[in-house]
């Protein structure tokens, strides 16, 4: 087995090269949908864009891919400048959100499509291609047509068909979306897998926070048009850089802060800052549901941090209960679900804050 | 107690029953009765006479004919039409030139029979406003091939090219964007896309329209029939001399023969139809 892999790896290998997109712009009549982003992904690295509806993530990928113009900007691959190099120039492979595969050819044939189109021999192309189906583990299915296959396997195929060009870099178009949950996992492991084997760089485009958390090397969160935050996905969720990452990324409680002393006091209990050059005074302090504890509150007891249970979600090994402060808001924690028997709608609560460094944003 | 749909379920095909009634009463009842008709006399007997009538040689001619006009008109129409409805697919898809086209269509493609004919001779005939208007100026327009076979042709494709955009249209909306991305990304050129993967993709609809277009020239007789007074030059005609002509009266069921004989080629093309498009409808879906 290991022989196996050894030998599809460096079938697809190919050496990662530096990806840099220089100050693009792209505007769709008034809608600007790229505003001047900068984005460098490092050699064999696979960099996720994360970010809502609309922020550019797609249209930096497509500009990247060369299937739209940029109006400004540059795109270097390799330390070449591609931005006025057609697609079919570019050798980039491209996975994309709905099933593309030619329906009227086989797992094979699609996989083999490139390297026809390169005119490589018929032999060869074959070798190459079920080394590739081998690779995402589709071997058995090389004689299927796209309708005969579940759309888990139509999207390994389809990867399977951007890898065996051996791409300069691998971009990936929101390629789980229409997946469902289970098989979105199990790809998404699976991507991430081949994606080391073969070191090719990687973009990865999704709206899923978890799933670009899950799977890349750096997360890059967008928001209309710029990059927010680019970083390890452990910083991006616990070191946002802006009140934009800090709200976009996970779930979180922002409560009344007071910060003094480079530490931040959230009603009473006084937490470590993230950043301690944050300026002093009033602010909002984002408490993530895991640092949220609750206690059973005693009869009468009273105080900020003690509130009424307003909702309980049941997620399977975990549930998480929002609590409500009164006029400091609602607090949400996410609590073992062995241990939430205690906290039904209505009851009090009293909610404990582990002492996590916490990020502060301006008052609202 | 939750409600019951009314739709679906055992009565679901109640709401087809009308169009089943008519297709009964309007196409399966009256080819029960040709082809019945084309194996009994006038006296209702058994007879294998009128199916005979299929070999002679005017018949044979007439079929000939009614082949090549309906292969000539589907192919110039499919070909014109497919071009067309590419055009109109490649613009907006909300534009004016698809609503426009689409619209004229719908109607052009109806625009068949004797309004047609007549339309044709007002124009191009011997008296027509064309050909008296290029006289004036001093070209003679020779117009006696109008109501030939080649009229026929140039007659029949002017509702063939209309009807191809229609059908062919929603297979051409069917041609996935993505898919000429992802043949762009492995490094095909456009003509690359259009060959490897456009036109084997398209090729099953664009038969099937084209084995439509057949049958649709094939079974039409009012624009013929308009255009040509005299003789039957094709298998339609050949049914109207036997069901009208003074000199061989009495041959009804003989015409009843000869339209049995074009159920049979119009069934083979239908079939042909049904096959090819069920590999486009599951390609293009």
């Amino acid at each position: 087995m290991t022989t196996t892999t050894t030998t599809t790896a460096t079938a697809t290998a190919r050496a990662g090269v530096e990806v840099r997109l220089e100050q693009l712009r792209r505007t769709y009549g008034s809608v600007t949908a790229l505003d001047g982003l900068d984005l460098v992904l490092r050699p064999g690295e696979m960099v996720a864009l994360l970010g809502p509806s609309g922020c550019g993530k797609t249209t930096a990928l497509r500009l990247l891919a060369g299937l739209e113009d940029a109006d400004g900007g540059r795109v270097v691959v390799g330390g070449q400048d591609v931005t006025r190099l057609p697609t079919n120039k570019r050798g980039m492979g491209m996975v994309f959100q709905a099933y593309s595969l030619f329906p009227h050819m086989t797992a094979l044939q699609n996989v083999a499509f490139g390297l026809r189109l390169r005119k490589v021999s018929d032999r060869e192309r074959t070798r190459r291609a079920g080394e590739v189906l081998e690779l995402v583990g589709l071997s058995a299915q090389a004689d299927r047509y796209a309708h005969q296959m579940s759309g888990g396997q139509q999207q390994r195929v389809a990867l399977a068909r951007a890898l065996a060009i051996q791409p300069t870099v691998l971009l990936l178009d929101e390629p789980l979306s229409a997946l469902d949950a289970k098989v979105r996992a199990q790809l998404r492991d699976e991507i991430r897998r081949v994606q080391l084997e073969v070191g090719t760089t990687t973009l990865f485009v999704t709206h899923d926070q978890e799933e670009a958390l899950a799977i890349a090397d750096r997360v890059g969160v967008m928001n209309a048009g710029r990059l927010e935050q680019l970083a390890p996905p452990t910083d991006v969720y616990h070191r946002p850089s802006s009140s934009f990452v800090a709200e976009f990324v996970g779930l979180s409680t922002k409560l009344p802060a007071t910060v003094a002393g480079g530490r931040a006091d959230v009603l009473g209990v006084s937490l470590p800052l993230v950043d301690a050059a944050a300026p002093p005074g009033p602010a909002r302090a984002v408490v993530r549901p895991e640092a949220v504890g609750l206690a059973a509150a005693g009869p009468g007891e009273t105080g900020p941090l003690v509130g009424t249970v307003v909702a309980t979600s049941f997620l399977g090994a975990v549930s998480r209960v929002t609590v409500d402060l009164g006029p400091a808001g609602q607090a949400l924690a996410q609590l073992p679900t062995s241990d939430v028997g205690g906290f039904a709608v209505g009851s009090r609560a009293l909610v404990t804050l582990r002492p996590d460094a916490v990020v502060v944003l301006p008052p609202a | 107690m939750s409600p019951r749909r009314v739709t679906g379920g055992r009565l679901a095909w109640l709401g087809s029953l009308p169009f089943l009634a008519y297709v009964g009463l309007f196409l399966l009842a009256p080819t029960v009765v040709v082809a019945a008709g084309a194996f009994t006399d006038t006296a209702n007997r058994p007879t294998l006479a009128n199916v005979r009538v299929l070999g002679d040689r005017t018949v044979v001619d007439s079929f000939v004919n009614s082949i090549a006009l309906s292969a000539a008109s589907a192919v110039i129409g499919a070909v014109l039409g497919a071009v067309l409805a590419w055009v109109v697919v490649t613009g907006n898809p909300d534009g004016a030139l698809r609503r426009t086209t689409t619209a004229v269509c719908g109607v052009l493609a109806q625009f068949g029979g004797v309004t047609l004919a007549f339309a044709f001779i007002a124009s191009i005939g011997n008296q027509g406003l064309v050909t008296l208007a290029l006289a004036q100026l001093g070209p003679q327009l020779s117009t006696g091939w109008l109501y030939e076979l080649p009229g026929l042709v140039l007659v029949y494709s002017y509702f063939q090219v209309p009807l191809m955009v229609l059908v062919f249209l929603p297979a051409l909306d069917g041609v996935r964007p993505q898919w000429r991305e992802a043949a762009e990304t492995l490094g095909g050129s456009p003509w690359q896309y259009f060959r490897h993967v456009a036109v084997p993709l398209l090729t099953p609809a664009f038969l099937g329209a084209l084995l439509l277009l057949f049958a649709n020239a094939f079974a039409a007789y009012a624009t013929a029939a308009a255009l040509i007074s005299q003789g039957a030059i094709i298998a339609p005609l050949q049914i109207r001399t036997a069901l009208t002509s003074e000199v061989v009266l009495g041959q009804a069921n003989a015409g009843k023969a000869i339209a049995l004989g074009m159920i049979l080629v119009v069934a083979v093309a239908m079939t042909l139809y049904a096959l090819v498009q069920r590999r486009s409808a599951r390609w293009l879906r």
